[in-house]
């Protein structure tokens, strides 16, 4: 293995990886935060009153969670495009748009991590006692102080464990975008290895990337647990 | 959409299950044959042995599999001792390759549901095993691993709808699965959405089936929880 492949400067390959991983990170907290928004009407959806509502949150979970990532990725990218064109044509544009990678890249992901944020959410909300929701109405609570006080602060403590491995799936799941040519850590192993005929190198090098990324995140999630749950007596 | 081109890809798609489902089978199979073991080693008292099990899933764990196939399929070649050994009949098929990345891959997680199995049994009962003078053997045969087994059993059948999911993954190695052959049709056709959502529908149904036979076999295991007539 030529580990001078890998040095920083226009020698090695070394920067652009560094550059590739926080391309990587980026990616992964947009679609992480996407999958956080779609989480909220997600889990609001599948505990709502009417039947079809419930539906269609339940189909989307399905359907994201039983169809490949990949799949989802390839849908989106093609058919974002397909969409986008088609809307310019109606304004009478008949010209080719490339959406950019980064935004689907990250709406994509988005949308799958969409899917499991919101099964924890929905875990999450079910494992606070009803009880305390009538004990919060009893004192005269509104519906958004009870919202702020009563379950918020609670949801977050139980969806902490469960939103963590959702992030360990996101991040992963963005060197999928690869395929779409966005230059995170795949696509930039991907391109070096082909130029330097080390494709060894430059893939362990994304591995490890990889495990810096998800073992420092591990740690961040561990501490933010510690902190929710600094009011919960432990035996 | 273009409904007629569905139908004419439906059955080509169709003909990629059948490598989808042999990915799927053979590499379940052979990781939980290996994730017990590793499980074992994991559990083991000896320090050198839960460090190898405890770095291998760390590894498997925290690195996407699209690495982990690149790295054996294509990293491997990098080296020229590998390519002049017999190893290289093994290592220059991207269907061996994919196999085999899919086989560690799986065998990290499943380690992990079994070894959480095993810790889930309660050590009155093993306790008793031992005082009826089982040996370890006898012990884990007739009592720890059945219980493990069917307390794992749910978070296995999510471990084996991922692996439907990640064989769509060696679509990017040239093996023709569904997605690689949905790939392939689009090149042709240029009608990217109804071809992937016909392929969708296909991986769907195979995950669908999955999970009824999952649960099918919890409740066949779990014959004191249900209401007697």
């Amino acid at each position: 293995m030529d580990l001078e492949l890998l040095v920083l400067g226009d020698t090695g390959w070394g920067d652009e990886m560094l550059r590739a991983a926080l391309v990587t990170l980026m990616v992964s907290l947009s679609a992480m935060s996407i999958g956080l928004f779609i989480s909220i009407f997600g889990t609001l959806s599948k505990l709502s009153n009417k039947i079809y509502i419930r539906v269609l949150a339940d189909a989307y979970t399905t359907i994201i969670r039983g169809i490949p990532e990949l799949l989802v990725i390839y849908l989106l990218f093609f058919g974002g495009s397909n969409a986008i064109m088609g809307l310019a044509k109606l304004f009478g544009y008949y010209g080719y748009i490339e959406i950019n990678a980064f935004i689907i890249g990250s709406v994509a992901v988005g949308a799958i991590s969409g899917a499991y944020s919101t099964e924890v959410m929905r875990g999450a909300f079910l494992a606070i006692p009803r009880g305390q929701v009538d004990a919060a109405k009893s004192v005269g609570m509104n519906k958004f102080l009870i919202f702020k006080r009563i379950l918020v602060p609670q949801v977050l403590r139980y969806a902490l464990p469960g939103l963590g491995n959702v992030w360990q799936l996101t991040l992963k799941d963005t060197a999928l975008i690869m395929v779409t040519g966005l230059v995170e850590i795949m696509r930039q192993a991907h391109v070096a290895s082909g130029s330097t005929y080390s494709p060894f190198t430059f893939y362990i090098t994304a591995a490890i990337l990889y495990l810096i990324l998800t073992t420092a995140s591990n740690k961040v999630f561990n501490s933010a647990e510690n902190w929710a749950n600094k009011g919960v007596r432990r035996a | 959409m273009n409904y007629e081109l569905m139908i004419d890809t439906f059955p080509k798609l169709l003909g990629g299950s059948y490598i989808t489902i042999q990915l799927v089978t053979i590499s379940l199979f052979i990781g939980f044959c290996l994730a017990i073991g590793l499980a074992l080693l994991r559990l083991s008292n000896n320090y050198f042995l839960n460090f190898f099990a405890k770095t291998y899933v760390f590894y498997f764990r925290g690195t996407p599999l699209l690495v982990q196939i690149f790295l054996i399929y294509y990293g491997i070649a990098q080296f020229e001792v590998v390519r002049e050994s017999l190893a290289w009949i093994f290592f220059k098929e991207a269907y061996w390759c994919g196999i085999l990345a899919l086989t560690l891959n799986t065998c990290a997680y499943s380690s992990e549901i079994i070894r959480g199995g095993i810790q889930s049994v309660p050590f009155g009962q093993i306790e008793s095993a031992r005082s009826t003078g089982m040996s370890r053997f006898l012990l884990y045969r007739r009592i720890i691993l059945p219980i493990a087994f069917r307390q794992a059993l749910p978070a296995y059948g999510n471990e084996m709808i991922l692996m439907v999911k990640a064989t769509s993954l060696v679509s990017t190695i040239t093996i023709m699965d569904i997605t690689g052959i949905a790939r392939l049709v689009i090149a042709k056709t240029f009608s990217p959405v109804e071809i992937f959502i016909a392929a969708g529908l296909i991986y769907l149904t195979i995950n669908f089936i999955i999970t009824r036979l999952i649960s099918y076999c919890e409740f066949k295991l779990t014959p004191y929880l249900q209401k007697s007539e």
